[in-house]
C-alpha cells in the first residue's frame, strides 16, 4: 500500500503533506501529557514489531500479496495518537532507509495509514466496542472489524488520491484497490486479533483499550 | 521499571528481531496490492525510475554489498527492526523529558 513517487500530483501530496503534518504536532501533544516511563518502551517494541511484520507479504489471490500493516494493533495497545506516532515513524524510516514508499508521497502514506489506518481505525473500534456492551467477545470483534476496515479504508484513500492525481480514473482504481485489500483486510484482522489476544492472556494490563474497561468497570463498582 | 515490564519489553523486541531475520527472507515476493492494480490498470511505469530519495541505505530491503538475496533481506530486516526500536525509545525520551519539568 506503500505509494511511490510519481503516482500522484504534487498538489495532492502536498495536501496530505499538511494535513498529516497537522495530525502529528497535535498527537506529539496528547501523547507527550499521558506518557510515562513505562509507555516509551512499549512504544519502541511496538514499533519495532510493526516494521518487522509489514515485511513479511503473504500471497492472497491472483498473483498478489499483502502485508500486515499493524494500524488499529498499535492504537488498540496504546491509544490512538501513540499508535498513530507509531505507523507515522515505521513510514518514515521504511521512506528514508528503504525506499519503500516514495519521499514526495511521504504525506500521503502517512494520511492513508496513520491518519485513516490508526485514528480513523481506532474511531471505528471504539465506537463498535461501546455498542458491544464493552463485552469480550465484543472486544474482538470490534478489532476484527476495524482492523480489517483500516485496510480497506486505507486503500480506497489511496485510489481516491490516484484518481485526482490523474493517474487512473476513479471508476475503475476504486473497485481494484478496495477490492484486493478486501482480501489483505482478512490477513489483517487475523494478525491483529492473535497478536491481540496472546497480549491479553500473558499481561492484560498492557492493551490499553482494554484495560480502560476494567477501570470503567471498577468505577462504576 | 518492575523486572516484569522489561522482560515484556525484551520478549517483544526479540520476537521482532526474529521475525526479521528469520521469517522476511521468506517473504512473498509477489507484487502488493497498489503494485498489481497498478500492473493491471497501466499506471505502474509512473512510478518506475521517478525517485525523489536515492539515499537509501537499504534500498528495497537489500544489501548492496551482499549477494545473497536472503542474507541480504535478513540483515536489511534485522537492522531496520533494532533501527525503529530505538529511534522511537530515543524519541519517546526526549518527548517526555521536554514535558516534565
Amino acid at each position: 500500500m506503500h505509494i511511490p513517487d510519481g503516482f500522484l500530483s504534487h498538489g495532492i501530496n502536498a495536501t496530505t503533506f499538511v494535513l498529516s503534518a497537522g495530525t502529528c504536532a497535535l498527537a506529539l501533544k496528547k501523547v507527550n501529557r499521558a506518557f510515562g516511563e513505562k509507555e516509551v518502551p512499549l512504544m519502541g517494541v511496538t514499533a519495532a514489531f510493526v516494521f518487522a511484520a509489514q515485511m513479511l507479504n503473504f500471497p492472497v489471490a491472483g498473483g498478489t500479496s499483502g502485508h500486515f500493516l499493524g494500524a488499529v494493533f498499535s492504537s488498540v495497545l496504546l491509544g490512538p495518537w501513540a499508535g498513530f506516532i507509531i505507523i507515522t515513524l515505521v513510514l518514515v524510516v521504511q521512506c528514508l532507509g528503504f525506499a519503500d514508499g516514495g519521499l514526495t508521497a511521504l504525506g500521503s502514506n502517512v494520511f492513508n495509514m496513520a491518519v485513516i489506518g490508526a485514528l480513523g481505525g481506532y474511531a471505528m473500534f471504539s465506537v463498535l466496542y461501546s455498542s458491544f456492551q464493552k463485552r469480550e467477545k465484543g472486544f474482538f470483534i470490534a478489532l476484527a472489524i476495524s482492523s480489517w476496515a483500516s485496510i480497506v479504508l486505507g486503500a480506497s484513500a489511496a485510489a481516491v488520491e490516484l484518481a485526482l492525481s490523474g493517474t487512473s480514473p476513479l471508476t475503475i482504481v476504486l473497485p481494484a484497490m478496495a477490492g484486493v485489500h478486501v482480501i489483505i483486510g482478512i490477513g489483517e484482522a487475523i494478525i491483529t486479533t492473535t497478536a491481540v489476544s496472546l497480549i491479553l492472556k500473558t499481561r492484560p494490563d498492557l492493551v490499553r483499550a482494554f484495560a480502560k474497561r476494567e477501570a470503567v468497570h471498577e468505577s462504576a463498582a | 521499571m518492575k523486572a516484569r515490564h522489561k522482560g515484556f519489553i525484551w520478549l517483544g523486541l526479540g520476537i521482532s528481531l526474529l521475525l526479521a531475520l528469520f521469517l522476511s527472507p521468506f517473504a512473498s515476493s509477489l507484487p502488493d496490492g497498489l503494485e498489481k492494480v497498478a500492473e493491471t490498470k497501466g499506471f505502474a511505469e509512473k512510478g518506475a525510475g521517478d525517485s525523489f530519495w536515492e539515499h537509501a541505505p537499504f534500498k528495497d530491503y537489500t544489501l548492496p554489498g551482499i549477494k545473497n538475496e536472503r542474507v541480504s533481506t535478513a540483515i536489511a530486516g534485522l537492522t531496520g527492526t533494532l533501527a525503529v526500536f530505538l529511534i522511537v525509545m530515543g524519541l519517546g525520551n526526549l518527548i517526555r523529558k521536554s514535558s516534565s519539568p
